[in-house]
């Protein structure tokens, strides 16, 4: 074979590569792209059960409940603007707290409770998911609020 | 005083980078090969002073001197020694600078020991070089310039992470660092060999070394690290697909890709453009991945230092150079004459896919990196999570893996198929063997992906030790059983991956001090809860006593630590390591009076994923000190001929 037909032929599948990635890319982002959430867009866009997502907001401050067993417990998040009932089984990072910003990744429930399998740990105080950026709890309202 | 040395020594080791910069490019372009001798000797100097420099910062972080603004935002004067010597690198300030250093040392070294390089490209390499590391040195003397005083000085320090306070993550850093490093130095050959138009197998034998280093070195960085995660952050997973863990991932993969192509090239004369074009690639992942861990400009758990203004910075850095080096490459590449042909069924056909394969993972894992960055740009905020980077990097990493089981069972320059289907019908068999009764035997039980791991990581360990099949094993070069090795590491790795994902059994209880719980064969007794102290943290730890089937019972002591200074907790989870797997326990938050959550996992072979990547570092160091015995054995004996004749 000549060295042009074989260059030729490693340019095509080179090429058929790249095509087939990029599909693949784009098509794996079409679904993800739509990954995080914020209760404002759930109750607006909806999510369908069982879809891994991740939900991002404050925990609402007097919404926390531990569960009989001792390993779960029941929250609200919100983001002013909605709020969505959550729950979650396991040991919670050591920064999650009432009245303080959380991502949760897991999946709604048919109920609508967000059945979280994750809470994002932070790994210092000064952290904040950049999706919740500009977001603050109102400790008098209980509401959001933006930073000023 | 030893600020203002380890300043000072800083401006001396830039001055001459500017003139060994100098020195290179007025001696190659004008023609004045006199200036061409004075390259090494300042190259060496540049090595020696940056070197100073980062001693005297050492010495100040283990003398605790809080008039440094740096020792003072990040130790402690109560930490204990060996994460004062960490420190030194647990920040943005000493990380760069500890990468300057890198860079100058193996700049010295380039000018020290490289005898394959012709003189010119040897030259234009260091010229290069000392032009990648100008652009640091600019950019820790005037915007993080680690050696600034603070005036009046604290009593105490700010203090360091605790995250950080391990002995895993005190010197998984410097590995990465050195990993990155060195493919700047593979960078440089690439930029010397453009400019001099030597783009050839005797360039890739000299640049195979360097690159095999920074691989073996990313390699056990990235082992390390994942380790780390796993064991520190007591969640029980081994990759998050975060940005920053990203950012060493897109390297090594280039790396890899780079070290099958250079082989190519040093063996066979072939893939030279292509070779050079990964060189570049390889050395821009580096930047790119300094550049977002850097700049605090992805969401991520972990990036520490977050400056918009640093991140412009090295943004600018990574456009001069990447931009150059592919304006160079671009300009150039005519001048790259064309490499030795080879058949279509052929082993480098088989390296060219491999590359191919590796390079779609990097741009796939690069383009879900950057994803949200570019979104955002117009508004949208997105994250892209362990959903995509699943969905693209599995399929693609088991269909390397078959590439990965043909390619050394392929000859070079032109092969039949029919010889190669002969020569892989064994792994084929067995494979299939394996995959029926496996499949009657685990039906339903494992999900597809870890099912599929599993047999291709079979596959995968028959395959890597076929090459050896017939032959000699004393005489097979070290070369060889280094890719042996490093293959079967991947195999060690992914069955590793596939047992975890699919046998692990966890657990989940609130228990009392007493309480008995049983799990995957394992029976563990809370004993009771006592609060200890350490150095500088004090912490709630559970007595546990774990056992098997009526086996002797070994003590557990899962924690929950407080430090002071930051003030944080952590959890230290408890590892049991047997050989068929890991037993992990990790105490949680009082879950009312008297009851404490406690989370559980058997991890059956878990510790296979890192002894896989242990074996393909080690398989790596094989390769590389295999070549290099043997060109010192060659020099050998063309002395004793020399003086045979004398």
């Amino acid at each position: 074979m000549k060295a042009k037909h074989q260059r030729l032929i490693l340019a095509v599948v080179a090429l058929v590569a790249l095509v087939a990635a990029g599909l693949l890319a784009a098509s794996a982002l079409k679904d993800e792209a739509a990954y995080f959430y914020t209760p404002n867009d759930v109750k607006t866009k909806g999510v369908e059960p069982g879809k891994a997502i991740r939900l991002g907001g404050m925990v609402v401050k007097g919404s926390l409940k531990k569960a009989q067993d001792g390993v779960t417990i029941h929250f609200d998040v919100t983001d002013g603007k909605a709020t969505v009932p959550a729950s979650f089984k396991g040991i919670t990072p050591d920064l999650f707290r009432e009245g303080s910003g959380v991502v949760a990744e897991g999946a709604f429930e048919r109920n609508g409770t967000f059945q979280a399998t994750n809470l994002l740990a932070k790994h210092d105080e000064r952290y904040m998911p950049r999706e919740l950026q500009g977001m603050q709890y109102d400790e008098k309202t209980h509401k959001m609020k933006a930073e000023q | 005083m030893i600020a203002e040395a380890g300043l000072a020594a800083l401006w001396l080791a830039a001055s001459l980078a500017l003139l060994q910069l100098a020195l290179a490019a007025i001696g190659l372009a004008g023609g004045k090969s006199e200036l061409l001798g004075a390259v090494r000797p300042v190259a060496v100097a540049q090595g020696v002073l940056t070197a100073i420099a980062f001693a005297l910062l050492i010495t100040l972080f283990l003398r605790s001197d809080m008039s440094v603004l740096l020792v003072a935002t990040n130790s402690h004067s109560m930490k204990p020694w060996l994460y004062k010597f960490a420190g030194t690198w647990g920040n943005h300030e000493g990380s760069m600078l500890l990468w300057v250093t890198v860079m100058g040392v193996a700049g010295a070294a380039v000018a020290l020991f490289e005898r394959a390089l012709r003189r010119e490209t040897h030259m234009a390499t260091l010229g290069g070089q000392a032009a990648i590391s100008l652009g640091f040195y600019a950019f820790l003397l005037f915007a993080s310039n680690p050696f600034a005083r603070i005036d009046p000085p604290p009593a105490d320090g700010q203090g360091l992470n605790p995250l950080l306070q391990d002995p895993g993550l005190a010197f998984h850093p410097p590995t990465l660092y050195l990993g990155y490093v060195g493919l700047s130095v593979a960078f440089s050959f690439a930029v010397g060999a453009l400019l001099t138009r030597q783009v050839d197998a005797a360039f890739a034998r000299a640049m195979r070394p360097w690159v095999l280093g920074a691989w073996i070195l990313l390699t056990l960085g990235i082992t390390a690290g994942s380790y780390w995660a796993y064991y520190e952050l007591g969640w029980g997973g081994w990759w998050f697909w975060d940005p920053v863990e990203n950012a060493s991932l897109m390297p090594w993969l280039a790396a890899t890709a780079l070290l099958h192509s250079v082989t190519v090239l040093a063996t066979r004369d072939a893939l030279r453009a292509w070779t050079v074009m990964l060189a570049v690639i390889a050395f821009s992942m580096s930047m790119v991945g300094t550049f977002l861990v850097r700049s605090g400009i992805l969401t991520s758990v972990h990036a520490f230092a977050v400056d918009p203004q640093r991140g412009t910075f090295i943004l600018a850095l990574l456009g001069i150079y990447i931009g150059g080096a592919l304006a160079l490459f671009g300009w150039r590449v005519g001048a790259v004459r064309e490499g030795a042909p080879f058949e279509l069924v052929s082993r480098e056909t088989m390296l060219v896919v491999n590359n191919l394969l590796l390079s779609v993972i990097l741009g796939l894992v690069l383009i879900g990196t950057l994803y949200p960055l570019m979104t955002e740009a117009f508004g949208h905020k997105v994250s892209v999570g362990a959903p995509y980077f699943d969905r693209i990097a599995g399929p693609i990493a088991l269909t390397l893996m078959i590439v990965m089981i043909l390619g050394p069972l392929t000859r070079w320059r032109r092969d039949r198929m029919r010889e190669v289907t002969r020569r892989i019908a064994v792994p084929l068999a067995v494979g299939t063997i394996v995959l029926v009764s496996l499949a009657i035997l685990a039906w339903g039980t494992i999900g597809i992906l870890p099912f599929l791991g599993l047999v291709i990581a079979l596959a995968v360990a028959v395959g890597s030790v076929a090459p050896l099949w017939k032959r000699n094993l004393r005489r097979t070069p070290l070369f060889t059983w280094g890719m042996v090795i490093a293959h079967l590491g991947c195999a060690v790795s992914l069955a590793g991956m596939a047992c975890d994902s699919a046998f692990t059994v966890e657990k989940l209880v609130a228990a009392r001090p007493g309480d008995v719980v049983e799990t995957a064969g394992w029976t563990l007794r809370f004993k009771q809860i006592l609060p200890v102290a350490g150095d500088n943290w004090t912490a709630l730890q559970a007595d546990m006593e774990a056992s098997r089937g009526g086996g002797e019972p070994v003590l557990m002591h899962p924690q929950s630590r407080f430090f002071a200074s930051p003030p944080t907790t952590t959890t230290e989870a408890a590892l049991l390591t047997r050989w068929n797997g890991q037993l992990y326990v990790v105490l949680g938050q009082e879950a009312d009076a008297g009851r404490w959550q406690l989370r559980i996992w058997w991890k059956p072979f878990v510790t296979l994923i890192w002894f896989g990547g242990f074996l393909i570092a080690l398989g790596g160091a094989m390769a590389l000190i295999g070549r290099e015995r043997r060109g010192w054995l060659l020099k050998w004996r063309a002395r004793k001929a020399e003086e045979a004749f004398a």
